[in-house]
C-alpha cells in the first residue's frame, strides 16, 4: 500500500477522504444527479430504438418537392409538423414546435432565475421566477396537447393506405404521414417526455407552495428549489434530443 | 420530498449528540415491518430472498423430475400441481415452460439480485463506512416494500389458471406480445410485467441510495483507497444497476404497448394460426438488443456483490492482506465498464449481422482478463496463508472454484463461431449456471455464515454448515458438469423431452444423475434454513469480532441499536487488509487503530503519518482548551 511516494500528505486535506460531503454537494442533490443520470439512460433506450427503426424503413428517395405522405416510406418531419393554430391550410413548418421548444428553453431560465433567487434568501423573487416557470411548463403542455389533436385528427387530405383504405390523422395502428411506427414512436416518446414535463410542473407546484408558505425560509435554505431545478433542466434537454431526432432530421 | 431535508438536520444532530439514541421506543410495526433501519432492512431482504430460494428451487426440482423421468407417472405431483399434471400423470407442456421461467425469473431478480445485493449492500454499506444509517432511509424502505409489492404479484401469476409467464426469463417477442401464442402470455405475462416495473423501482431506490451513501457518508479518514472491497463491489454494482435497469423499463414499457395497445414495436409480418396479423414494421431483434442491455450488465449486478465478499472472506481467514487490492478495484471497473458492451454476445445467432459479432467477440472475450486477475489474486492471497476453514471461507473458495470452471466455458462460449453449435444447448445452462449462479450463491451464502453474527448477534452452527457446504458444492458439480457434455451434444435447452429424439436417447442415465444430484442438493438447503433460523434464537451468543476481521462493523456492539455505534464513530486510519503485518503482536491491526499506536509495525511512511496524527491531536487539544 505505502512507501512509493516520498512526501506524506496529511489525508485529511484530501475532500475524498471521508468524515465530509465531497464537493459540499448533499446527499439529495447526489440523487437527483444519480436519478437523472438513470432516467438519461431510459430515454436514450428509447432514442435510440426510434433511430434503429426509421433507419430500417425505406426513405423517401425522390426529389423534396415531389413528396407525398405514404406508409410505404418514412416521411419528411417538416412535411408532417407543418401546421399552426388559427393559420388553417398556411404551410409554416416546424413553427409551432419551434415555439414550443422556445417556451420551454425560457422556463428553464425562469427556473436558473428562482434558484438564483433562493441563494440570495429572497423569497418573494423565488416566488415570482417559479410561477413563471409553472407557467411556462403548462403552456408547453398545453402546446403539446393541440400538436397531439392535430396530429391524430389529421390534414385536409386522406393519404391512400397500402391495404386500399384513405386514412386521416394517426392512431397506434395506422396513420396518413407515413408507416405505423412512426406514429408509434411520436406518441411513445412525446407521451414519455410529457409524462416527465407533468410531474415536473406538479413538483414545482407543490415546490411553489412550500416557498409560499415560507417553508424554505424558516429552513434557512432553497436547495428543494435547486433540486426540482436539477430535474426541470433536464426534461428541457430531454426535450432538445427529442426535438432534433424527430422533427429537424 | 420535503423529508429530505430534514434528514440532514437529523443526521447532523445524530453527529453532534449521541447519546440521544436509543431513547424513543418503537413499536413492533415501526421497528420490524416499516422500519428505517438499513439492518433491518437488510435483514426484510435476506429473509424474503431465503422464501424465493426455496421457490425457485422447488421449481427447478419439478422440472428436473419430468426431465430425467419423462415416462414416468406424475400424479404424485398433482396435490401441488393441480390441473398441471393431466389424467394420464403427465406434466403439462406448457407448464414445464413456465416452471423454466419462473425459476430463471426468480432466482436472476428475486434471489440474487435483491437478496444478495439487497442484503448486503444495505447491511454492510453503513456499518463499514461508518455511518449511522443510509443517506435516505425512508427511500430504503420504499426499496424493500417496492420489491415486497413485485414478489407477491408474481407469486399470485404462478397461481393464476392461465399460467405464470412462460417465454423464457428473457421474455422474447413475439411469443411474450402476442397473447393467443400460448397461456402464459396472457395475464401471466402482464403480471409479470407489472411486477418487473415495481422490482426495477425498488432497484433504483435502492441503488441510488448505496452510490450516495458511499460519496457521501464516508467516516473520517475512510478514503475510496481505504475502503473494504465489499462495499467497492456494492459500490460498482449499484452503478451497474442504475445504468442498465432504465433500460429494461423501456424496453418493457414498449412491450406494453405492444401487448395492449397494438402498436408494432416488435412485431412485423407475424402468422399466427395461419392468419396474419397487422402489424409491420417492427423488430423483435430491437427487443433483445434493449432486453441485453440490462441483461449483460445483470450478470455482473449478480456477481460483483459476491465476489467483493469474498474478498473480504479470503483476505480475513487466509490471514493475509488481498493480494492486488488496487487490482482488485480495476479490475471491477473494468468488469463494470466492459458488461456495458458485450451484450450482444447472447445474439450471435440471432440474425445480427456476423461483423456485430465479431466486434461483441472480441469485446466479450477481453473480460477474460479482468476476471483471470481477480481470479489470480484470490489464489494468491490463499497461498500460504494461515486458512481457517470457517463456513463462509469454505463457499469462498467454492465462489473461486465455481468462477474458473464456469469461467473458462464463458470463452469457448464466447466465439461467435462456437457459438452456432453451443447456442441455447445444455452447454450455456451449464456454464452460467456455474459461473453467475452457483457461484453468486456460494457469495451469498459466505456472507451470510460470515455476517451472521452481526445480524443476529448469534453464531451459526459451524458442523452444519460444513455438511451444507460439500452437500452444495459436491451437488452443484454433479448437477452442472454432466450438462456440459448434453449440450455439446446438442441438445437444446427448455425443452420438454428429449427421448423423442433418437439422438440424445444415450444421455437418459446423464439426465437422471443430475436430477438426482439436484434433488440432493436441494434437500441440503433445509440443512441451512434450519440453522438459519434455528440459530436467530438459540444460537451461540457471538463474541463482538468472531472472525477477528478488521472493517469497522466489528467495532459496534454485538447487537448494534439504531445509529451503529452508541458512542462517537470510529475514524479510520488505515486501509482494511493489515492481516499478519511483520512486527505486529496480534495478527490482525483494525482500521480505526492510528498508526501512532503501532510503531512496532509501520513502514516509514506509516511512521509519517503517525506523526501527523499526533500532531493533529495535540491541535485538537488547543482548540478545545480555547473554546
Amino acid at each position: 500500500m505505502s512507501s512509493s511516494t516520498a512526501v506524506v500528505k496529511n489525508p485529511k486535506e484530501n475532500v475524498w477522504s471521508g468524515g465530509n460531503a465531497p464537493m459540499k454537494a448533499s446527499y439529495g442533490k447526489l440523487m437527483m444527479w444519480f436519478f437523472l443520470l438513470s432516467d438519461a439512460f431510459s430515454f436514450s433506450a428509447l432514442l435510440i430504438s426510434y433511430l434503429m427503426v426509421r433507419f430500417m424503413h425505406p426513405q423517401f428517395t425522390q426529389p423534396y418537392s415531389e413528396f407525398y405522405f405514404s406508409d410505404q416510406h418514412w416521411p419528411i418531419p417538416e412535411k408532417v409538423y407543418n401546421a399552426m393554430p388559427f393559420f388553417h391550410g398556411i404551410e409554416m413548418p416546424l413553427i409551432f414546435v419551434g415555439i414550443m421548444t422556445f417556451i420551454l428553453i425560457l422556463s428553464s431560465v425562469t427556473m436558473v432565475l428562482a434558484v438564483e433567487a433562493g441563494n440570495r434568501m429572497d423569497q418573494k423573487e423565488v416566488e415570482k421566477w417559479m410561477i413563471w416557470t409553472i407557467i411556462g411548463g403548462m403552456t408547453f403542455l398545453g402546446c403539446q396537447a393541440w400538436e397531439w389533436s392535430h396530429f391524430i385528427s389529421g390534414t385536409d387530405v386522406a393519404t391512400k393506405l397500402s391495404d386500399g383504405t384513405m386514412f386521416f390523422g394517426a392512431n397506434l395502428h395506422a396513420n396518413q404521414y407515413g408507416p405505423p411506427l412512426f406514429a408509434d414512436f411520436f406518441f411513445f416518446i412525446t407521451g414519455f417526455h410529457g409524462m416527465h414535463v407533468t410531474s415536473g410542473v406538479i413538483l414545482n407546484i407543490v415546490i411553489f407552495y412550500n416557498v409560499v408558505m415560507g417553508v424554505y425560509e424558516r429552513r434557512g435554505h432553497y436547495e428543494m428549489v435547486e433540486k426540482v431545478g436539477l430535474y426541470w433542466h433536464f426534461v428541457d434537454l430531454v426535450w432538445v434530443f427529442v426535438f432534433t431526432l424527430f422533427y429537424l432530421i | 420530498m420535503s423529508t429530505v431535508d430534514i434528514d440532514i438536520q437529523s443526521a447532523a444532530d445524530a453527529h453532534g449528540h449521541d447519546d440521544h439514541h436509543d431513547h424513543h421506543e418503537q413499536g413492533f410495526f415501526e421497528k420490524y415491518v416499516f422500519s428505517l433501519d438499513h439492518k433491518v432492512i437488510a435483514k426484510q431482504f435476506l429473509i424474503t430472498g431465503i422464501l424465493w430460494a426455496f421457490i425457485g428451487g422447488l421449481l427447478s426440482a419439478i422440472f428436473r423430475v419430468q426431465l430425467a423421468f419423462p415416462d414416468a407417472d406424475l400424479t404424485f405431483m398433482k396435490p401441488l400441481l393441480g390441473d398441471w399434471i393431466d389424467a394420464q400423470g403427465k406434466m403439462d407442456t406448457e407448464f414445464y415452460l413456465a416452471a423454466v421461467t419462473m425459476h430463471g425469473t426468480i432466482m436472476v431478480f428475486f434471489v440474487l439480485t435483491a437478496g444478495l445485493s439487497g442484503t448486503f449492500s444495505n447491511f454492510l454499506i453503513p456499518l463499514q463506512i461508518g455511518a449511522r444509517d443510509m443517506a435516505s432511509g425512508f427511500m430504503n424502505m420504499l426499496s424493500y416494500w417496492f420489491f415486497f409489492l413485485a414478489g407477491v404479484i408474481m407469486l399470485i401469476s404462478l397461481f393464476i389458471s392461465t399460467g405464470p409467464a412462460s417465454g423464457g426469463w428473457v421474455i422474447y417477442p413475439p411469443l411474450s406480445a402476442l397473447p393467443q401464442a400460448m397461456s402464459g402470455s396472457g395475464l401471466g405475462m402482464t403480471l409479470w410485467l407489472t411486477s418487473m416495473a415495481f422490482f426495477i423501482v425498488s432497484t433504483l431506490l435502492g441503488g441510488i441510495n448505496y452510490i450516495t451513501t458511499v460519496i457521501n457518508l464516508r467516516t473520517e479518514g475512510l478514503s475510496f483507497s481505504k475502503l473494504p472491497l465489499t462495499i467497492w463491489a456494492f459500490f460498482l454494482t449499484a452503478v451497474i444497476g442504475l445504468l442498465s435497469f432504465p433500460v429494461l423499463l423501456s424496453a418493457a414499457l414498449l412491450l406494453i404497448f405492444d401487448r395492449s395497445f397494438g402498436t408494432s414495436f416488435y412485431l412485423s409480418q407475424i402468422y399466427i394460426g395461419g392468419e396474419a396479423l397487422p402489424n409491420v414494421g417492427g423488430s423483435p431483434l430491437l427487443f433483445q438488443h434493449l432486453f441485453w442491455f440490462l441483461g449483460h450488465p445483470e450478470v455482473y449486478i449478480v456477481l460483483l456483490p459476491a465476489l467483493g465478499i469474498t474478498s473480504e472472506i479470503i483476505s480475513t481467514n487466509a490471514r493475509k492482506p488481498i493480494f492486488g487490492y488496487r487490482a482488485m478495484i480495476g479490475s471491477m471497473i473494468g468488469i463494470g465498464f466492459l458488461s456495458f458492451i458485450v451484450w450482444a454476445h447472447h445474439m450471435f445467432v440471432s440474425g445480427m449481422n456476423p461483423f456485430l459479432g465479431s466486434v461483441f467477440m472480441f469485446l466479450t472475450l477481453i473480460i477474460a482478463v479482468p476476471s483471470a486477475v481477480k481470479t489470480f489474486n484470490y489464489l494468491t492471497t490463499l497461498w500460504r496463508g494461515n486458512l481457517v476453514f470457517t463456513p463462509a471461507m469454505l463457499f469462498s473458495i467454492g465462489l473461486v472454484s465455481l468462477f474458473i470452471s464456469g469461467g473458462v466455458t464463458g470463452i469457448v462460449l464466447g466465439n461467435s463461431a462456437i457459438d452456432i453449435q453451443l447456442h441455447d444447448t445444455y452447454f450455456v445452462v451449464a456454464h452460467f449456471h456455474l459461473v453467475m449462479g452457483s457461484a453468486s450463491f456460494f457469495g451469498m451464502m459466505a456472507g451470510v455464515y460470515h455476517w451472521f453474527p452481526k445480524m443476529f448477534g448469534r453464531m451459526m452452527n459451524e458442523k452444519l454448515g460444513y455438511v451444507h457446504f460439500w452437500f452444495t458444492f459436491i451437488g452443484v458439480y454433479m448437477v452442472f458438469f454432466p450438462m456440459h457434455y448434453i449440450g455439446i451434444a446438442g441438445f437444446p435447452r427448455r425443452y420438454y423431452s428429449f427421448t423423442n429424439f433418437d439422438a440424445f436417447s444415450t444421455f437418459t442415465d446423464l439426465q437422471i444423475v443430475i436430477s438426482v444430484a439436484a434433488f440432493i442438493t436441494l434437500a441440503a438447503q433445509f440443512i441451512f434454513a434450519f440453522n438459519f433460523f434455528f440459530s436467530i434464537f438459540k444460537g451461540k451468543l457471538a463474541p463482538l469480532n468472531p472472525w477477528r476481521s478488521n472493517t469497522l462493523e466489528w467495532t459496534t456492539p454485538r447487537l448494534p441499536g439504531h445509529g451503529n455505534w452508541p458512542g462517537k464513530i470510529p475514524t479510520v486510519y488505515r486501509w482494511p487488509y493489515d492481516y499478519s503485518k511483520p512486527g505486529s503482536k496480534e495478527d490482525f491491526i483494525p482500521q480505526h487503530i492510528p498508526f501512532s499506536q503501532t510503531p512496532e509495525s509501520n513502514t516509514d511512511m506509516e511512521n509519517e503519518l503517525g506523526k501527523l496524527e499526533e500532531e493533529e491531536k495535540k491541535d485538537l487539544g488547543k482548540s478545545s482548551e480555547s473554546h
